[in-house]
């Protein structure tokens, strides 16, 4: 106990060292001023030392469980709340009608305003869905997965903007353009693994950016495309109000649709050839998996996704400009799907919607919102790396080894 | 044919300030195949401890070269400091974890890193002074290669005639090339990898951090955002040369700084990202494994 308070201590001392330049002085270069802001030494000295004391508690229990995982030792029979959520009929089904429920009245019961939110986090749903089947499904990690969206959202503007297209021919289009663009980009990098991966589809990610802005002729350069018409029903007259509300409703019947897709996905030939390749892509070219293939569908069917939420995105603000569409989205989809669980579409869920309404309701916290992000991405990894929800990998039911027969 | 002196040289800093950043990644990735995606905000936090330093040591009275070596030797400490605590926190527990895990746990680092930075300090660029003096023997060729210049090159190049005699020569040097080659036989004999690592960590953060103090009074103002940008060109010229080669990140660096500064010469400056990212695709398609890299095998 004492041991433990004098190493913490000396974190702390560590810390209050370590952020010493940067918490404490201010120099205003303009006017040769110093501002010196000792306050907060004193929380970063308090800080540090509670959470010092916390993450030696934690990083032992972590040690704990895996070397119960060691030993072969069951960690626990009882399946996590998440699985029983999703196994146990008698739990899932009235939590799904009340879901239902909530789902369906809630743009009749809230403003405009929260609804909107509401379509912003549903938008990044789709993202994540369609991000977990790159990232999660076929283990190729993608930094540059808003370029795809990118994509989508200026389908819809540019068609919009020369040849008077509406929404429900662009939002095929947009999604058709994702996927397109997801093969055309996956080409090149067929042959590298992890790590190369991620750098060049990160460069990818910044060459669409810049192109949207330097390329002033189609895409309107840095001013970005103003006045995309809202999503219109067979031509009526909608206000602010009922079209927000329209959008939600269009975005939830999709939202729906990428889960039925990608849940059929999961459990089909080209899904099981995504985790396969995931798991071991030697092996699974060994086994006359079709590696080239495998890899660009999972990257056209990933950037379909963000196609389509592109256009709703575009519709939804009216307006977009390559500000909407840099690395910070990308990270941000990223640590839904990682947060969520890899390859887990129910946790991917959740995480989109904790991401993206916890920012908006606590409002006094947004200028901590990425270095939040940040910190949870990290600590994640170390204490929960299976995500929120862990994905179970479906087993064949039934057939279990007697494993006395092997000795005798 | 000025022009193209010009550019070479503006290629040549640029390319310099990517080797001491590449450098970095190429070294940690070479001991534990992680990318450290946080390596860029070592080096902006570098910029921004020099920056402060600086700030103080002249209204407090210092002058001319005394705040360049203040300011520099102080901001090396400091990101030594913060790589080395960056490793434990952020890498360590990872050491077994799947491959995607460390890299997303660096992202996150990063993310952590700009926002702390962002928060403590400001999100507006602020002025950076230049701390490099003018000499007077650069005078005549100044329109090509001014003093900071020469400055920024020749000190890129002593800190990598440095590492390369303390990777060839020194203890650590050669527990660091053992761990390499292969970790568990390394622990086998005797050599304390964690050390190993950390030692990595600190080697890079240095040399970043040195880059950081460089560009900055070259550039003249700096903000939290810079490490991104200078983080994936660097690692890029890492991936260029083939990463984990040491020589191989500094000849990536200088490919790259070159197609850059010719790129923005003669085509358009708008465009010179797209080039360096373009000239990395092109690499990677027909050398996978990058111009200085060997081709590893992978066995079942």
């Amino acid at each position: 106990m004492v041991d433990n308070i004098k190493r913490s201590l000396l974190v702390a001392l560590w810390f209050v060292f370590l952020t010493f330049p940067l918490m404490v002085v201010k120099v205003n270069t303009l006017k040769n001023i110093v501002e010196w802001r000792w306050i907060n030494m004193l929380w970063v000295a308090i800080g540090s030392f509670v959470l010092s004391i916390v993450w030696r508690w934690a990083m032992e229990r972590r040690q704990l469980k895996s070397k119960k995982a060691e030993q072969g030792e069951e960690e626990s029979v009882k399946p996590g709340f998440g699985q029983r959520l999703l196994e146990d009929p008698k739990i899932f089904k009235p939590v799904l009608i009340v879901l239902a429920l909530v789902t369906l009245v809630f743009p009749l019961v809230v403003d405009i305003y929260q609804a909107n939110i509401m379509v912003l986090a549903l938008i990044f749903v789709v993202l994540g869905l369609g991000l977990n089947v790159t990232v999660g499904l076929a283990g190729l990690l993608d930094l540059g997965y808003v370029a795809f969206f990118a994509v989508g959202a200026y389908t819809y503007g540019v068609l919009n903007s020369f040849f008077g297209f509406g929404f429900w021919i662009s939002l095929p289009l947009g999604g058709l353009m994702g996927a397109l663009f997801g093969i055309v980009l996956g080409f090149p990098i067929l042959r590298l693994r992890g790590d190369y991966l991620a750098i060049v589809t990160l460069g990818f990610g910044s060459i669409a950016k810049i192109v949207i802005e330097n390329w002033e002729e189609v895409f309107n350069g840095a001013k970005g495309i103003a006045n995309i018409p809202r999503p219109g029903f067979f031509g009526a007259e909608m206000s602010i109000h009922t079209a927000t509300t329209y959008t939600y409703y269009i975005m939830i019947l999709m939202v729906l649709f990428a889960i039925f897709i990608t849940n059929r996905l999961k459990d089909s030939r080209v899904g099981r050839a995504w985790m396969a390749l995931r798991e071991d892509e030697i092996a699974c070219v060994a086994m006359g998996v079709d590696m080239a293939r495998t890899k660009l569908s999972a990257y056209a069917f990933g950037a379909f996704w963000a196609g389509l939420a592109g256009v709703i995105f575009a519709s939804r603000n009216t307006y977009i400009n390559p500000n909407s569409f840099t690395f910070m989205e990308s990270a941000l989809v990223l640590s839904i799907v990682v947060m969520g669980g890899m390859g887990s579409i129910i946790g991917v869920i959740i995480a989109a919607l904790v991401l993206i309404l916890m920012p908006e309701y606590l409002r006094a916290f947004s200028e901590y919102r990425m270095l939040m992000f940040g910190a949870v991405m990290v600590l994640m990894m170390i204490f929960r790396p299976e995500g929120l929800i862990a994905n179970v990998r479906r087993k064949y039911a039934g057939r279990k080894v007697v494993t006395e027969d092997a000795n005798a | 044919m000025e022009y193209f002196l010009e550019l070479s040289s503006s290629g040549l800093v640029r390319g310099s300030i990517y080797a001491l950043i590449a450098l970095g990644y190429t070294m940690v990735y070479g001991i534990i195949q992680l990318i450290n995606f946080a390596h860029g905000e070592i080096y902006m936090i570098g910029a921004f401890v020099a920056l402060i330093v600086s700030g103080v040591l002249t209204i407090y009275g210092f002058s001319g070269i005394s705040i360049l070596i203040l300011a520099a030797l102080i901001a090396v400490i400091y990101a030594a400091a913060y790589g080395y605590t960056l490793e434990k926190i952020a890498y360590r527990p990872l050491r077994n974890a799947p491959r995607l895990s460390p890299l997303i746990s660096a992202i996150g680092m990063s993310l952590f890193l700009q926002n702390y930075v962002l928060l403590a300090q400001t999100p507006d660029f602020l002025r950076f002074p230049a701390l490099i003096p003018d000499f007077e023997f650069m005078e005549p060729i100044a329109h090509i290669m001014g003093s900071p210049e020469l400055v920024i090159v020749v000190t890129s190049a002593v800190s990598m005639v440095g590492l390369t005699v303390l990777i060839k020569y020194t203890r650590i040097g050669k527990a660091m090339r053992a761990t390499q080659q292969d970790m568990t036989m390394a622990r086998l004999v005797g050599v304390n990898v964690d050390n190993v690592i950390s030692m990595t960590f600190i080697i890079g953060s240095v040399l970043a951090a040195i880059g950081g103090v460089l560009v900055g009074s070259y550039i003249g103002q700096i903000n939290f955002y810079i490490g991104f940008m200078a983080g994936v060109k660097a690692f890029t010229a890492a991936v260029l040369g083939g990463i984990g080669n040491i020589p191989g990140a500094v000849l990536g660096a200088l490919v790259l700084g070159l197609t850059e500064a010719y790129a923005a010469g003669y085509i358009s400056s708008a465009y010179e990202d797209v080039f360096a990212f373009g000239v990395l695709v092109l690499i990677l398609i027909f050398r996978p494994s990058g111009l200085l890299g060997k081709a590893v095998k992978q066995k079942v």
